[in-house]
């Protein structure tokens, strides 16, 4: 089995705010993400996909097809977005790390169908990033 | 497709420690040989850089595994306090009789951040430079589906 792994980049804004908490729990949990002006960061997505390589062309996808995949289904979706407003599918979560790299293994897996989505990764900042993968397919 | 989603929230944090590779269970010439520059008497020094990935249920309300804030502190109080700016042979009781490899330094860093109660620790990764990085990971058993906390 190999491992392709394809990056992209996204800017996007949010703020954390959870509307059943009081104004003072959702300071205290959520910080200075909790600003309702929100705030934005440069997000880095690491998108693995595992199989073998297809003996003729070599390749286990082609890479412009997984690049239109991408392009299609978390640029155009999350790109200079507010991800509180403007992504249904993260409507009524938190936009957290955990909760948007979710989001994009829902979205991409159905979407890839030469080889296997094998392993999403987000970075919110080059500190903090989310994993997210199927149990027992670890790298 | 099989097995559940798993997610896990990945951190990073720095610490700048210095250290020496031998060992008195060689002769100098094997130090020599094994370590080369690593040995030398003085020492040297890395900007260590440790990835620390855990694992967890992503709680609805607050979208999270674990608070940053409580894995922060938690990884100053165990890690960085002891660890930065110290001789790692010198000032850490658990590099006296071992080796302060990387490799040695990933177990040590494992152990003493897997008591984080907030969520179970997957792996500790570290950079001892921007080219080495060494990872370590121990297997704990999956609990099992919808009889999580």
């Amino acid at each position: 089995m190999v491992l392709l792994t394809r990056k992209i980049e996204f800017s996007a804004s949010h703020f954390y705010h959870n509307p059943n908490f009081s104004p003072e729990e959702n300071r205290r949990v959520f910080g200075k993400c909790n600003n309702p002006h929100g705030h934005g960061h440069n997000y880095t997505l690491e998108v693995t996909v595992a199989g073998e390589p297809d003996p003729i062309t070599g390749m286990v996808l082609d890479l412009k097809e997984l690049k239109e995949i991408l392009e299609r289904e978390v640029m155009q979706r999350m790109d200079h977005r507010h991800l509180n407003y403007e992504v249904p599918e993260l409507a009524g979560q938190i936009p957290t790390c955990e909760n948007i790299a979710q989001v994009i293994w829902n979205l991409l897996e159905p979407k890839i169908t030469q080889g296997k989505l094998h392993r999403v990764r987000l970075y919110e900042t080059p500190d903090l990033f989310a994993d997210c993968h199927r149990n027992g397919a670890k790298s | 497709m099989s097995g559940a989603l798993k997610i896990e929230l990945g951190r990073r944090y720095r610490f700048a420690a210095s250290h020496r590779l031998h060992t008195p269970q060689l002769s100098e010439e094997e130090n020599c040989r094994i370590y080369g520059k690593c040995s030398n008497p003085f020492g040297h020094g890395h900007n260590y850089v440790v990835e620390v990935s855990v694992s967890g249920e992503v709680d609805p309300a607050t979208g999270m595994i674990a608070n940053l804030a409580d894995l922060d502190s938690f990884v100053e109080r165990q890690i960085i306090e002891p660890f930065d700016h110290r001789y790692l042979n010198e000032e850490l009781a658990a590099f006296r009789e071992t080796v302060p490899t990387t490799e040695n330094l990933c177990i040590e860093i494992f152990q003493r951040l897997k008591t984080f109660p907030k969520a179970q620790l997957e792996r500790v990764r570290i950079e001892e430079t921007g080219n080495n990085s060494f990872e370590y990971a121990e297997d704990h058993q999956e609990e099992p589906e919808g009889n999580r906390p």
